[in-house]
């Protein structure tokens, strides 16, 4: 069972309109029915007051005169056979003497002349009281309780002296049919009016909902799917709805941020702790493999004809050596001085990896250069270019192309490499800079772990960005200026 | 009434009207009078009034010449009065007072039973209207002035006919003329009434002129009345009134009626 208050503003927005539109439709014809009503009823009792009194102020006359077929007579002149207006026409009219007894009537029948009303009873019998206890020479109005009619009373009046009275009887229902007409047709009028406002508002109310249910549907995908939040339309207008979904965004614009910006932090902080653990076992390694090779080059220094032992300790310093250059390539080290970087660095770079691109029919295309000397160290940023560039040659696809991009300003100097090979899987760019974490057979997958400890240590940044037919890796590195 | 082209060496005739016939259908009595116009080659003034009375008296006075009156009036001033022609019912110069109750009255068996009952009367001058059952009840015995709870006067037959028909009256006294022509022009009327007694044989209410009328306009006045039943215009109007013609009629014709004048004491 769905309570309303859960119900989706898809439909509560209309319904609540469509109720106020109901409502107001309806208050409103209940109030013009009811000023109708009023007005009815005034009118039918001004028109039974005048007709009462130009009646009593004619029937004097007959009456003084005992002429009670010109009094019938009057009284039928007032009667219209065919009424246009049925509810005015009064369903009694009696003429009573000063004792209460029928003078004349348009029903002898029910009022016989010279019989007392006050026979019949309830009603009839009331008027009596009435007209004894009140001599005044005032018109009333009496609505006996238990009567259907109600009695318009007017005295006669001749010098003073009240000769007897006209009663007109009208029925308290004679105007319903009138007013039930009435309603009916203030009803269709209304009908109508909805029948035109509804659809109206319905469109309206749907429309004003709108916006909140694209929030709403919006709000589902946090924080999980960000990403789908952005192909919804969005309220984007200047009043309450649209500042909240333009606040919505910008929570969405951050919320991404901040998780790429955990998901960066976190690469980061495994890279650092992978660097550290590694600088300790070089440091652990190198310690006695110092030693070693020591070892071997005394023992070779001293010269040796056993061709099987010099064979052995050969392959040992090899291996050894082979262990070294591992660890010196896993440690890092930027404290060792050095020159600073020249244009003809980059061009001593190009012509190192040349034989390389040429064997893979590599085309590389450089874009930008170094005006003059940085003061960066010469050698690590070699080596950044150098590992960058072996990369991506070996990244591109036969005759592929590869491009560099160097540039240097306002003390920040930014290096691109692209290349339009096969893109770097998701699942793998977590790990892209980690050690050992090669994608390809050949190579110790060291190249980027090596990028991304000098890139750290020059203070410098480094993204990737990978679609597929153009993998770039940008780096930049801060370096002093004025000097 | 119209004006009709004066004549210079004619004055006009004045003719006064009662209801003793249906003298409320205008048109007929414009058609009537132009015909008479026409035959008395001068200009004819009908005048009507509220009852009897007036006319009796404006013909007394001698402001009318000549009067279609009721056999009563005519009676009481017989000597002031000239007979100038009797009209014929029914091929007979007489005619009846019926006594009617309303049509859902089915008890009421004649006049007796409507002692202590509302009577409606035509006109006090009125023979069938009012003397006829005045002379009845004075014949039962009876006093005419308390014999009914209340009566009334309509001042004309139709009236009594009406005021019987919607029961404002237990019973009334109406010209039989009236009633049967009534019964032809407008059925529903008499529909709701229903004959308890009938008069016998009365005079029919004449045609009478001052008493000191000119023979010759008399004369002149009598023949038209009288050729009225030879000519194909003035049948047609006797056929609108329902009546055959005219006859000069003697005076003896309303003798019974002055006898019941005489009876309830007032001739």
């Amino acid at each position: 069972m769905i309570r309303l208050a859960d119900l989706s503003l898809r439909w509560k927005i209309p319904l609540r309109v469509m109720a106020a539109v109901m409502g107001t439709a309806i208050a409103v014809t209940t109030a013009l029915v009811a000023r109708e009503y009023d007005e009815l009823r005034q009118n039918l009792e001004g028109h039974a007051r005048s007709l009462g009194k130009v009646l009593a102020n004619t029937l004097v006359a007959p009456v003084l005169h005992d002429d009670v077929w010109r009094a019938y007579e009057i009284l039928q002149s007032a009667r219209e056979s065919n009424p246009p207006s049925p509810e005015l026409q009064a369903n009694i009219v009696l003429v009573t003497d000063a004792s209460y007894r029928v003078f004349v009537s348009t029903t002898p029948r029910k009022f016989p002349i010279g019989s007392s009303p006050a026979e019949l009873g309830g009603a009839y019998a009331e008027l009596r009281a009435r007209i004894s206890h009140h001599s005044a020479l005032e018109q009333q109005i009496i609505e006996p309780s238990g009567s259907s009619l109600y009695f318009v009373m007017s005295p006669l009046v001749a010098d003073g002296v009240i000769l007897g009275h006209v009663i007109l009887g009208y029925s308290k229902t004679s105007f319903l049919p009138r007013f039930l007409g009435l309603v009916g047709r203030a009803m269709l009028v209304t009908l109508i009016v909805l029948v035109v406002i509804m659809p109206v508002s319905w469109v309206w109310a749907r429309s004003t909902g709108a916006p909140l249910l694209a929030l709403a549907e919006a709000m589902r995908y946090v924080p999980d799917r960000l990403d789908e939040t952005t192909r919804l339309a969005l309220p984007d207008n200047q009043d309450e709805i649209g500042q909240l979904g333009q606040a919505f965004s910008r929570m969405i614009a951050e919320l991404r941020k901040k998780q790429e910006l955990e998901a960066q932090m976190l690469a980061s902080e495994r890279l650092a702790a992978v660097g550290r653990l590694s600088a300790g076992i070089a440091h652990e390694i190198n310690n006695p493999l110092g030693g070693m090779l020591t070892a071997i080059k005394t023992w070779q220094r001293h010269g040796n004809d056993d061709a099987l032992a010099n064979q052995t300790m050969a392959r040992l310093e090899r291996g050894l050596q082979q262990i070294r250059n591992t660890v010196a390539a896993l440690l890092v080290e930027t404290k060792t001085q050095d020159r600073p970087l020249e244009p003809a660095d980059i061009e001593d770079v190009l012509i190192l990896v040349e034989a390389q691109a040429q064997s893979r029919s590599v085309t590389i295309t450089l874009a930008g250069g170094l005006a003059d000397e940085l003061p960066l160290p010469a050698t690590l940023v070699r080596q950044i270019l150098l590992n960058l560039l072996l990369n991506a040659i070996a990244a591109a696809d036969e005759q592929g192309h590869v491009k560099l991009e160097i540039a240097a300003s306002d003390g920040m100097l930014r290096l691109a490499v692209c290349n339009d090979g096969q893109h770097i899987p998701d699942e793998q760019m977590t790990y892209l800079f980690e050690p050992f974490a090669t994608g390809r057979a050949q190579g110790h997958g060291l190249g980027l772990w090596v990028v991304y400890q000098i890139v750290r240590q020059l203070n410098g940044g480094l993204t990737v960005d990978s679609e597929p037919g153009c993998t770039s890796f940008h780096i930049e590195i801060p370096y002093a200026q004025g000097q | 009434m119209p004006i009709s082209p004066l004549r210079a060496e004619a004055p006009p005739m004045r003719v006064g009207l009662t209801p003793v016939f249906l003298d409320d259908q205008v048109s007929f009595l414009s058609r009537w009078r132009a015909w008479l116009e026409k035959k008395l080659e001068r200009q004819v003034i009908f005048v009507q009034r509220g009852s009897y009375r007036e006319i009796v008296e404006l013909l007394l006075s001698g402001k009318l010449d000549f009067a279609w009156l009721c056999g009563y009036p005519y009676v009481r001033y017989r000597r002031q009065l000239k007979l100038v022609a009797v009209p014929l019912w029914r091929g007979r110069p007489l005619y009846r007072s019926y006594l009617i109750v309303p049509a859902d009255d089915d008890q009421s068996r004649s006049l007796a039973d409507l002692r202590g009952k509302v009577f409606a009367y035509s006109d006090p001058d009125s023979n069938s209207g009012y003397l006829y059952p005045q002379y009845l009840l004075t014949m039962q015995g009876e006093n005419p002035s308390l014999f009914f709870a209340r009566s009334f006067f309509t001042w004309a037959h139709r009236k009594v006919v009406e005021a019987v028909g919607v029961g404002l009256a237990d019973g009334g006294a109406v010209d039989g003329y009236v009633w049967e022509t009534l019964s032809e022009t407008h059925p529903r009327l008499t529909a709701a009434t229903r004959i308890i007694g009938r008069s016998g044989d009365l005079g029919y209410p004449p045609f009478v002129a001052r008493a000191d009328i000119p023979e010759a306009q008399l004369h002149l006045f009598r023949s038209a009345l009288l050729e009225m039943a030879t000519e194909p215009m003035g049948m047609e109007l006797l056929e609108s009134m329902r009546l055959d013609g005219f006859i000069t009629g003697r005076p003896a014709l309303y003798d019974e009626i002055a006898r019941m004048a005489v009876r309830v004491g007032r001739l």
